[in-house]
């Protein structure tokens, strides 16, 4: 019996591998494991390899496995591209009629299943991936009950006779698989999960579930690889809660649509990837100086220009933290799991109207579209807060005088009426401004307003800037990252403390206004600090050498190929460090 | 009940002595309050030029973006705030130009707002440069030679695009700009009205007399009639787009508004934001 285990199903974009691991995960989080999924795909629609590597466990997983114990083929290409993270004692679980063959000489177990010759006996070849979905539970040795459920809830619109073809064909799988294995059945049966309900979910569904309950009325957006789940699923809930949802003609008009709302009073979010940001500067640098609160989400992919539109990348930080010509306050955040994107999202838009500033929300492709078990999320947990908004009446002003918008004040924050009040008449604009709004080009009135918006994030008040998880007073490397690359780092760690290194890890939260005050100390008491992202250049590093200095002990492990961080890979980079 | 002078505010406007955008300034503040508007219950969103400035020389809620971007920040306002009138406003080089890709989707979008464009065939805040609004031959700075690119006929292309309200005026028909703007402002849906606004310092070849001598008022044309798309065509055409009046107007298409799905009757801007627990459990179960 096992705890986990890593399975992998691969074929050509467009022939029903997305459902099969689809299929086969929503089963396993049913019965209570935990799950992690990457999926491997390119910007083809048909065509093309493609994976869906899922993680499965007794325990928290966070990050996809070093290597692979099944891996489902429906073509040679699958067994070819990805026979070499097959551990030893392995097995290839492949359709029979492409006569599939295994390199000699490895400890991996070949098993021929005729998958779309029992799918076409059944009825249709198409369900040639229910027969994989059942060869795999096989070999896990699964109840094939837990199915029925799955099933119905796909294919029941289509009637019960679906249902019930599909149904057979996954027993039918496992009935094979069964007697193909024989006495073999017991090396990689799971053990029992907990059976408790969980969710399973795409970061990216978290994220939009996080900007419903962080109040988000209206969307603007323009569609983009990995960020249009976020867009997509709001469309389908917001109407429901009397919102709405804009695909725009570009990114530029999504932005500035989105600051449009946002002045107008709803909680209103763009979302996009590199190149969508990229056209959103400008707009960006207006919401700064005008004071508008907007989120933005950012899931990054491999840059520069188009890049690598599919694949992982972490090279979008230092344009969030400085994009935009001039000088505004900002806030950039960078949840590392699926349940700190929902809450993270909640909280963006909190503080973008209680600072009156952009707040970009940094995700990344593995944990925008990675799909994860999640602990159900918690409705006691959200809080909205909005700041120096003004309700409620106000005093009429003196004949035509504007309502003080950009009012100077202690902590930089003005009150904020919204249009349509009465007596709140005042001006916007991007243009540098006195305290009504109206253009000033006074260089003490310059000084002061730009002091005044800049002294705003001075004392920002930010729940957990950096996820700690500092066991040692004094340690031997401080591993710190950003985004998904948490569990790489958290696996990596462990195996470092089993070789007798003393390791301390901080994923940061915050990225901006960068949290010194709680990175210094741990950089400190650390004899060399490895900054693990995925990029070429260590903008991560680069920024907290900027802020914490210490620049001698920091250290860069990058990737940028495409693919995330494996766990072996932050460990054995790590080791050669050390 | 607000007069034109409530929307009057204390603010010079640095416009040149005779330009054409202290008309529409004035027809602005008239057609407000000729509809019964207070000022606080308007919000106008203009671009960046001469022209863009107008929003800070109106008493209503202003809100000046960035170049070529008017229209898109006017709609965001809108769809938070459907109790709100919305005029966008901006210069040729704003809404044809830079903004043009946002034109061409307001138009086909069909939220409810009312544009302004001021035409002055130039870019009037930068000194004096070609506009997609120039005519063939025209010499600026960066056309010294003349301009070879053909001006943008944009009356017939509001029309192709699927525009349910065109009108064209010129800044010194202030009667006519001011109705012009009060039927835009009443239109259920996006409404477009091109003015002709006479950039008396960068452009002396469109001046005030060469627009009294060219252009041709509708109202002159016998049986002319705003709800015939194709009429609408064949007029421009044959006058190379130099008519005022109201070119085309449908009042049956919906507003954009109006015809999606779920959207709330209540201004967005006044909704609850905190989800209810049913609401948020019924979203979580989906998930697992
Ligand atoms: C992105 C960007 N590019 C260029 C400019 C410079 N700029 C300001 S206004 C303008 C054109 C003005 O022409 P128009 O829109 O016709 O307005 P007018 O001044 O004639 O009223 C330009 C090019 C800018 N502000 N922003
Ligand atoms: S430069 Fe032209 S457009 Fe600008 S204010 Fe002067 S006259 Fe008007
Ligand atoms: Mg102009």
């Amino acid at each position: 019996m096992i705890s986990q285990l890593s399975w992998k199903v691969g074929g050509q974009q467009g022939e029903g591998i997305e459902s099969t691991g689809e299929i086969f995960s929503i089963a396993l989080n049913r019965l209570g494991y935990y799950l992690y999924g990457y999926r491997h795909f390119s910007s083809r629609i048909k065509g093309g390899h493609t994976n869906n590597k899922i993680r499965v466990s007794t325990t928290q997983v966070r990050s996809i496995a070093d290597d692979l114990d099944i891996l489902v083929a429906f073509d040679q290409e699958t067994i070819d591209f990805n026979f070499h993270e097959l551990r030893d004692g392995g097995i290839v679980i492949a359709d029979a009629k492409f006569n599939p063959t295994i390199p000699e000489g490895t400890n991996v177990t070949l098993y021929a299943v005729p998958f779309t010759e029992i799918a076409s006996n059944l009825g249709t070849a198409l369900m040639k991936n229910m027969v994989a979905v059942g060869a795999s539970s096989a070999v896990l040795d699964l109840d094939i009950e837990v199915y029925q459920e799955v099933v119905q809830e796909i294919f029941g619109r289509k009637g019960q006779q679906v249902v019930e073809k599909n149904m057979e064909a996954i027993r039918a799988g496992a009935e094979f698989m069964k007697e193909q294995l024989g006495d073999n059945i017991q090396t990689m049966k799971l053990e029992k999960a907990d059976g408790k309900k969980r969710m399973f979910m795409i970061g990216n569904d978290a994220i939009a579930l996080g900007a419903i309950a962080g109040g988000a009325r209206f969307m603007a957006a323009y569609p983009i690889t990995p960020a249009s789940e976020i867009m997509e699923y709001l469309i389908k809930k917001l109407p429901a809660l009397g919102g709405a949802v804009i695909q725009t003609e570009d990114e530029i008009a999504a932005c500035t649509m989105a600051i449009g709302a946002n002045y107008a009073g709803v909680r209103a979010l763009t979302a996009s990837a590199g190149p969508g940001l990229s056209l959103m500067m400008e707009a960006i640098g207006l919401a700064g100086i005008t004071e508008t609160p907007i989120v933005i989400v950012d899931t990054q992919r491999g840059g520069p220009s188009t890049g690598l539109p599919t694949k992982q990348e972490q090279s979008d930080l230092m344009a969030m933290i400085y994009g935009t010509h001039g000088e505004i306050p900002k806030i950039v955040m960078a949840p590392s799991t699926v349940q700190e994107a929902f809450y993270d999202m909640v909280e963006a838009f909190n503080l973008a109207e209680e600072y009156q500033c952009p707040v970009i929300v940094l995700s990344d492709l593995q944990l925008s579209l990675g799909k994860q078990t999640v602990e159900p999320l918690e409705y006691d947990k959200i809080e909205i807060r909005r700041g120096k908004l003004v309700t409620g009446e106000l005093p009429p002003l003196d004949n035509k005088e504007y309502f003080k918008r950009y009012e100077v004040t202690e902590d930089g924050i003005s009150p904020r009426v919204l249009p349509g009040m009465p007596n709140g008449i005042h001006h916007v604009t991007g243009v540098e401004h006195a305290e009504t709004g109206k253009p000033s080009e006074l260089a003490s009135n310059r000084k002061a307003q730009m002091d005044k918006r800049l002294r705003k994030l001075k004392n920002i008040q930010f729940n957990t800037p950096v996820h700690k998880n500092v066991k040692h007073e004094e340690a031997d490397v401080l591993i710190v990252g950003f985004n998904s690359t948490r569990g790489a780092i958290e696996e990596a760690m462990e195996r470092l403390e089993l070789d007798g290194l003393k390791v301390n890890h901080a994923h940061v939260r915050l990225i901006h206004p960068f949290p010194t005050d709680e990175m210094l100390p741990l950089v400190q008491s650390a004899k060399k600090v490895v900054v693990v992202e995925q990029n070429a250049t260590g903008q991560l590093a680069n920024i907290i050498k900027m802020n914490v200095g210490h620049a001698d002990k920091i250290y860069s492990v990058l990737k940028y190929d495409g693919n995330p961080f494996l766990p072996h890979e932050v460990y054995t980079k790590c080791k050669e460090l050390l | 009940m607000a007069t034109f002078k409530d929307f009057r505010n204390d603010v010079k406007p640095n416009w040149c002595p005779g330009c054409g955008d202290f008309s529409v300034q004035a027809a602005i503040q008239r057609a407000a309050a000729n509809v019964g508007l207070e000022p606080h219950q308007l919000a106008i969103i203009s671009g960046i030029g001469c022209s863009g400035r107008i929003s800070g020389y109106v008493h209503s809620y202003g809100f000046h973006g960035i170049h070529g971007r008017a229209l898109p920040i006017a709609q965001g306002v809108k769809m938070a705030n459907r109790d709100l009138t919305v005029i966008a406003a901006g210069g040729d080089g704003d809404g044809f130009a830079i903004g043009m890709g946002h034109t061409i989707h307001a138009i086909r979008r069909n939220i409810d707002i009312t544009y302004i464009v001021m035409d002055n065939q130039i870019y009037g805040l930068t000194k004096g440069q070609t506009s997609p609004r120039s005519d063939v031959g025209f010499k600026t700075k960066s056309t010294p030679q003349g301009s070879v690119e053909p001006a943008l006929s944009i009356m017939e292309m509001a029309l192709s695009a699927g525009a349910t309200f065109v009108a064209q005026s010129f800044s010194s028909d202030l009667k006519e700009l001011t109705y012009l703007i009060e039927e835009g402002i009443k239109h259920k849906g996006f409404s477009l009205i091109n003015v002709f606004s006479p950039c008396v310092t960068y452009n002396k070849v469109n001046t005030y007399d060469w627009f009294k001598e060219n252009l041709t008022s509708l109202s002159k044309i016998e049986g002319y009639d705003p709800s015939d798309r194709m009429m609408a065509m064949q007029t421009l055409m044959k006058h190379k787009g130099l008519v005022t009046g109201l070119i085309y107007q449908n009042k049956e298409q919906k507003s954009y508004q109006e015809l999606i799905h779920g959207y709330s009757e209540t201004p967005l801007a006044h909704a609850e934001l905190k989800l209810s627990k049913e609401k948020f459990d019924e979203f979580i179960v989906e998930f697992m």
